[in-house]
């Protein structure tokens, strides 16, 4: 008889290699204890967070806290339906009514993750005879969207302007198109350039979603996102973003100026066909958003511990995956899978927690992908870079102080 | 105008021939997937290459239907047919 799980055994065999080398395991790493948002406690020891996207680090905000504290004694644990059935709560219509206002738009949908947001926008705005144009780098929420429904998919080269024009040129011109674009690519931390695709994109009659993960709470004068730096807010469709990296909880949403946006409410089933948010987690996603629209200074640090962290990696010797810093995502290259397995448990040793990247998820690349937060001090950077440098030695990197 | 199989087949073997990287004879009953052995990543890039020289569009929904280079040549010569 056959048994299903053959067709994993390469994987496997992989992974119980990685094992048996003597390193430690960088995909089933446990947290303990949380102490703040940049330290946890693994294995009884503290090591400073430097990989959870935890941005603006609101996830221990006293007022997101209290929020949450206060919906789940008088809403319940718990909506147990749809957002179409019993699962639309008060605090969800104010958790969208937040999102309309730091988003200056009419109309905004909160899904129950980002991946549903992607995945229910991306399978019902596009169909048959119709177009999904995206960037060959996007995250694998909008990849699964498009397989979900039945639009044809085009994918133009990463971030290239001419690429994306060229394709978008060799569509029927009648035909309904769809551009799908990202602030932040999370891999390396790389930007799009957005103002020049949105324009190629508008030329060609195209709508346009920018999904805006990685760039909410601290690009744009309002913290919206690239789209809002690269001064394109008019022209952009759909901005697509998620509660579980700035906003510190978990959740999704679409926000949008068009007049018909609300239909989606019926026909999107990522967003029917599953329950809706805990009261909790929408009172504390309100409260943060709220508070992220007057972020400045806690924006301005970020940026410039960011900054400060890419430059000081660079001198100390290591390959980055920018030549800048373009955002909060400093991704460190590693010449091998080894090397970076190597050095991933070097850097917990010290006591520093980053993402390790298989090339699996970013083809031909080897990444420790490293996420800042407001809340890392400058101390705090400059310790991470220490610990990199000795780390980066222990496992015969040429790198130095 | 037309255009046939058989009119794409060689030009497209030659397009192919960079990422022929274990140096197999190439025909139309070569297999992309268990006789080329290409990654995801390669397969993005052959694809743009074939798109750009036949000034056409291969959607990614259409791929998994195509696992020789024949079957490609058949898709190329129906969409420039059309």
């Amino acid at each position: 008889m056959a048994d299903l799980f053959d067709k994993f055994q390469p994987l496997i065999d992989q992974y119980e290699a990685l094992r048996g080398s003597g390193l430690r395991d960088p995909f089933h790493l446990q947290m303990d204890e949380i102490k703040s948002p940049t330290r946890a406690v693994v294995n009884g020891r503290e090591i400073i967070l430097v990989g959870t996207y935890n941005y603006m680090g609101m996830t221990f905000d006293p007022d997101v806290i209290a929020a949450g504290k206060k919906a789940l004694e008088e809403f319940g644990s718990g909506t147990t339906g749809s957002r179409v059935l019993n699962g639309t709560y008060q605090g969800h219509a104010e958790c969208e009514a937040a999102l309309r206002e730091f988003y200056a738009m009419d109309h905004a949908m909160v899904f129950s993750t980002g991946y549903q947001a992607n995945l229910g926008l991306m399978s019902v705005m596009a169909g048959r005879g119709e177009y999904i144009v995206l960037d060959a780098d996007s995250h694998a929420s909008i990849y699964d969207g498009c397989a979900m429904g039945n639009a044809d998919i085009v994918r133009f080269r990463h971030n290239s302007v001419s690429d994306l024009e060229k394709r978008l040129n060799r569509l029927p011109a009648e035909a309904g198109k769809l551009v799908v674009l990202e602030g932040v690519y999370s891999m390396v931390g790389d930007i799009a350039p957005l103002k020049e695709m949105v324009a190629v994109a508008k030329a060609a009659g195209a709508m346009i979603v920018v999904d805006e993960a990685h760039a909410m709470g601290f690009f744009g004068e309002n913290g919206r996102g690239v789209f809002e730096a690269a001064g394109v807010e008019d022209d952009v469709d759909f901005v697509v973003g998620t509660f579980s990296k700035s906003v510190g909880t978990v959740g999704g949403f679409v926000v949008s100026n068009h007049p018909k946006f609300d239909i989606l409410r019926l026909v999107t089933r990522p967003y029917v066909y599953t329950a809706s948010l805990p009261p909790a987690v929408v009172a504390c996603a309100a409260t943060s958003i709220r508070k992220l629209m007057s972020a400045h200074h806690k924006r301005a640090h970020l940026w410039q511990a960011s900054r400060k962290m890419h430059a000081d990696l660079r001198g100390a010797g290591f390959e980055l995956g920018t030549a800048e810093a373009e955002s909060a995502i400093i991704a460190v290259k590693m010449p091998d899978q080894q090397t970076s397995a190597a050095m991933w448990t070097a850097l917990i040793e010290e006591g520093v927690y980053v993402n390790m990247v298989p090339p699996q998820a970013t083809p031909g690349f080897n990444l420790l992908r490293c996420s800042l937060c407001a809340e890392h001090s400058n101390e705090d950077v400059a310790e991470i870079v220490a610990r990199f440098v000795r780390a980066g030695q222990a496992v015969g990197l040429p790198v130095s102080a | 105008m037309t255009t046939t199989k058989e009119e794409v087949l060689p030009r497209l073997i030659d397009i192919i021939q960079p990422f022929n990287k274990k140096d197999i004879e190439l025909t139309a009953a070569t297999s992309f997937a268990n006789d080329l052995e290409l990654d995801s990543l390669t397969v993005m890039d052959l694809v743009a290459e074939i798109e750009d020289e036949y000034d056409i569009i291969l959607p990614v929904n259409m791929l998994p239907d195509l696992e020789t280079i024949g079957d490609v040549a058949s898709a190329v010569a129906e969409i420039k047919s059309k």
